[in-house]
């Protein structure tokens, strides 16, 4: 094993363990203001909403593919199927259009 | 196995059980991008031991797939643990609003799932109802992490055993993930969800003509909830002037 890419390793380890704890051991909310708090707790949604956005149009490289696939998970999940299924199912569905197409 | 989504009632055990199930589409969603890695990490001359030391200490996909794209184009060390310093930026941001949907537990937890919060780990535990165990955080995790360093070894040796079309149309799984995450947490809360989603996918579109993605998502984030709580302003403002 080459020692230099190594210790690049553990470098790159330390800056991504980093921003993953800080926040969780040091930030004491207790006492913020109120919007503060409600300000994060709106975070996820928009997270999900850039997570999803515009990365989703190239899951394929197909657009219309991609977008296909991206509305069958829409509506397997609009009927509240776990996870699991809705995943499967929007595999499934790409891996069926990209064959019959 | 519809999972419940409070897990404030559950013993231990059975909630990291439910963590390491919830985390199976996570798995899913990261043998593609896994096996990828090691195949790539291969192609750019890791040897196996330092493809899945990658994946054991760095356990981030954006950061990994570009410290490969530095290596091949030569760049140094320093570079490249900058550069995946600035990508993981971000997690700041989820840290932080884990903080407040978690449940309070001690340093030595919190810093135990800290290792684990990747963007999917963080999407599952933050749509789950408020005060999430720390047991289920750290179950998403071990699954994630599971996947990630097994397909990582997997890809290295293998990386094309899957068939090209089944590997291709996996591509969706992490958005089919998201996706489903997102959708009944519009249909629970509403309006507001759909609106803050829109913003932040907005955001990010327009924020990543200029900076990267990592940088693209935390500011992408930030503005749509900050256009949120603009928003939310001029409705009550509204409603205020039309009541007597």
């Amino acid at each position: 094993m080459n020692v230099a890419i190594i210790w690049m390793i553990i470098g790159m380890g330390i800056v991504t363990y980093v921003p993953r704890l800080l926040p969780l051991i040091t930030l004491q909310t207790d006492n913020w203001p109120k919007w503060s708090k409600r300000m994060l707790g709106r975070v996820p949604y928009a997270v999900l909403g850039a997570l999803i956005f515009p990365g989703v149009l190239t899951a394929n490289e197909n657009i219309w593919f991609a977008l296909f696939g991206g509305m069958i998970a829409v509506m397997l999940a609009f009927f509240s199927l776990p996870l699991i299924f809705v995943v499967g199912g929007a595999i499934g569905a790409l891996a069926l259009i990209t064959y019959l197409f | 196995m519809e999972s419940v989504s409070n897990t404030y009632n559950l013993n231990g055990t059975s909630i990291l059980k439910l963590g390491l199930i919830d985390g199976i589409p996570i798995a899913v969603g990261y043998m593609p991008v896994a096996l990828t890695f090691g195949l790539l990490a291969g192609a750019t001359g890791l040897t196996i031991m330092e493809s899945v030391l990658m994946s054991i200490i760095v356990f981030a996909g954006a950061s990994q797939y570009m410290a490969l794209t530095m290596i091949a184009l030569g760049s140094g060390a320093i570079e490249i643990i900058l550069a995946t310093f600035i990508v993981n930026f971000r997690h700041l941001l989820m840290s932080a609003a884990i903080h407040e949907k978690a449940e309070k537990s001690s340093k030595k937890m919190r810093a135990l799932y800290a290792f684990g919060l990747t963007d999917e780990v963080f999407a599952v535990a933050a749509t789950k109802e408020s005060p999430v165990r720390s047991t289920y955080i750290l179950g998403l995790g071990i699954a994630a992490y599971t996947s990630w360093v097994m397909f990582t070894a997997v890809g290295f040796y293998a990386g094309a055993f899957l068939p090209n079309l089944l590997q291709e149309s996996m591509a969706i799984a992490l958005y089919a993930l998201f996706i489903a995450l997102l959708v009944p947490s519009i249909k629970k809360e509403g309006k507001k969800v759909i609106i803050l989603a829109i913003l932040g996918g907005l955001f990010h579109s327009i924020f990543q003509f200029w900076i990267s993605t990592g940088w693209a998502i935390m500011l992408g984030t930030m503005a749509a909830v900050f256009a949120m709580e603009v928003i939310d302003n001029l409705i009550s403002k509204e409603r205020e002037s039309t009541e007597p």
